[in-house]
């Protein structure tokens, strides 16, 4: 799962939580356009009319902490965002994210990208390029058995298999 | 070879594999449970990869309850809960309705969870269960729907961070206090991955309702799991409370050179209430730190904190007394059975006397579109686990968490009140037995 090309970087801070994210009263729907419209409706009213599909997601520590609603990931997807880059992500949201095949990396440093700079992120070379300052980040590669997981598709497909193995 | 946690134990059992920290292994899970929120979208997955001769691997241990939106406050909610009742029906889950209550509350009251078990839920706050002993863990709606076909998850066995509290817990400081103090010391994301494991004199001596408190929010931490070792008081809880015959393995016990990532170790005697201030979690300090503070609006209830004792504890304190003025007290049982309770008691009667709103079972405003939800400018004091901007209403509002017994002497004087000003003979909750008997 590679993303070309560069995109917008949308940038928040420390312990972005899915409330954030997705607030309680849009969690009706299941619908990730639906969704995506809501996206930091609260926290970045601007975000959801502004975000154009391939930009990025990039904040700081521990991205996407409190609830398990995998409707915050499905914003993004539904938002058209491309990837979240972040020094480090909460278990739950990271899991639902590639679970969607929503690009994740995990790269220190990244919390310093200027909001609005145009970057580029590689998910199979695992960095992220900041074009502004000509600045790469490297990211952590995902353990081996997510890694595989990854490989093989993700989730769903992996169940579909066992499923049918089983038959 | 080095000893195991308990959380390393469960996952070895439930894997069949020798599983030690770091590893990752596939597990068979026990109990799994969704709601009106993340069902629909737990379904939607369901239905995705199982096609046409979709089936529930284990029906018997599928659980739905209609908690968020309880009643629903709107067409698109009530659409949600009958896709939940249709499924359920079609494919013979569990399903429990309006006011049935909060989903972790209704899992133990109704006997899902037995100490070893492994539990998956699509609500964060499933790491409940470790109040029983057991492994819970919450999990999306991906991981839970492909959960519902096969009855297996894929883990990362996680590192386990020890806190120990020695002694006995001073007057007004419940588990409460402790889970805000050690959100407190390791951060909001300061037990990310990992199992928060609960030892020492102090936690064994505590009921198991206060126990479920500090599972409950080892996820304010970031946590994978909260555990506390199940011993007699917890087999005695499940047999009064759910009918169950599960005894005490003396194996499910973390073995005495198990391996630590980190171990905290406190007196009980030098713990004091704690608050946490807006708007997070991690916030915690001595409650005087923050007495004084006016609060528009006190709200009593949670998967944390909304069990008989918690809200028995407000209605000791307020019996023949008002909430303040310019004050609101919400009060939501966190299920029917604690409704229930509450009405034979009397304790519903002392809080409606005393102008307190009484709703039906359910999360109530800590889903922060209704019954209660705070405007622009409010401040609140919340038993609740979560101050997140936002998180009860307004992005303007700000709201403190605290025990059961803050709220109340806070609802009394209609600011911030450390509950040690009160007479603590009337709210002693370390008298009151599980199951609401006063020993």
């Amino acid at each position: 799962m590679s993303v070309d090309g560069t995109g917008r970087a949308w940038v928040f801070g420390d312990d972005i939580d899915t409330d954030q994210i997705t607030p309680s009263r849009f969690l009706v729907s299941s619908d990730p356009d639906e969704l995506g419209e809501h996206a930091f409706n609260d926290l970045r009213p601007e975000f959801a009319d502004g975000v154009e599909p391939g930009d990025f997601v990039v904040a700081g520590e521990n991205f996407g902490s409190g609830s398990s609603r995998e409707h915050a990931p499905l914003s993004l997807v539904g938002a058209g965002v491309a990837g979240v880059v972040a020094q480090s992500f909460a278990r739950i949201f990271f899991r639902n994210a590639i679970n969607l095949g929503l690009p994740v990396l995990i790269c220190p440093g990244v919390g310093e990208i200027d909001d609005g700079t145009e970057i580029s992120i590689d998910v199979d070379e695992g960095f992220v390029y900041d074009h502004d300052e000509e600045i790469r980040y490297d990211a952590e590669p995902l353990p081996p058995f997510l890694q595989d997981l990854v490989d093989q598709g993700g989730l769903k497909p992996y169940t579909r298999r066992k499923l049918e193995s089983a038959d | 070879m080095t000893g195991k946690t308990i959380t390393e134990k469960i996952l070895s059992e439930k894997s069949g594999a020798d599983a030690t920290a770091g590893d990752y292994v596939e597990a068979t899970v026990d109990a799994m449970v969704t709601h009106d929120v993340t069902g629909p979208l737990t379904i939607d997955v369901f239905e995705d990869v199982t096609g046409d001769d979709a089936a529930l691997a284990a029906p018997e241990n599928v659980v739905f309850t209609l908690d968020h939106h309880a009643p629903a406050d709107g067409v698109q909610a009530a659409n949600n809960h009958n896709i939940v009742r249709e499924f359920a029906a079609e494919y013979g889950a569990n399903q429990y309705e309006i006011s049935d209550g909060i989903c972790h509350q209704v899992m133990i009251e109704e006997g899902f969870v037995e100490p070893g078990d492994l539990v998956i839920g699509a609500d964060s706050h499933s790491t409940t269960y470790g109040g029983l002993g057991a492994l819970g863990t919450g999990v999306g709606s991906t991981d839970l729907g492909t959960a519902f076909a096969t009855g297996e998850l894929w883990f990362r066995v996680p590192e386990t961070i020890r806190f120990e509290v020695e002694g006995d817990l001073p007057d007004g400081v419940y588990a409460k206090d402790l889970i805000l103090r050690f959100i407190g010391d390791v951060g909001f994301d300061g037990a990310t991955y990992k199992t928060a494991e609960y030892g020492g004199s102090a936690i064994r001596d505590l009921p198991i309702h206060q126990r479920l408190v500090l599972s409950n929010m080892a996820i304010e931490m970031g946590g994978k799991a909260g555990i506390v070792e199940p011993d007699e008081r917890t087999a005695t809880y499940l047999e009064e409370q759910a009918g169950l015959e599960v005894g005490v393995d003396p194996d499910l016990a973390a073995d005495d050179d198990a391996s630590y990532e980190a171990v905290y170790t406190y007196e009980g005697a030098d713990l004091a209430p704690q608050v946490s201030k807006p708007s997070n979690p991690e916030n915690a300090v001595d409650v005087g730190e923050t007495t004084g503070t006016d609060i528009d609006q006190v709200f009593v209830g949670t998967c944390t904190n909304g069990r008989y004792e918690d809200i028995r504890v407000v209605a000791d304190v307020l019996t023949g007394e008002r909430v303040a003025p310019n004050t609101r007290l919400i009060v939501v049982p966190a299920s029917r059975a604690v409704y229930q309770r509450c009405l034979e008691t009397g304790v519903l009667e002392a809080l409606v006397d005393a102008g307190a709103t009484f709703q039906s079972a359910g999360c109530g405003p800590c889903f922060g579109t209704h019954q209660g939800a705070l405007g622009d400018g409010d401040v609140a004091l919340a038993t609740a686990n979560r101050n997140f901007p936002g998180r009860e209403g307004s992005m303007e509002s700000r709201v403190y968490l605290g025990s059961p017994a803050t709220a109340a002497a806070t609802a009394l004087y209609g600011e911030i009140t450390d509950p040690r000003e009160i007479d603590t003979t009337r709210y002693d909750d370390h008298a009151v037995s599980d199951v609401g008997v006063v020993r």
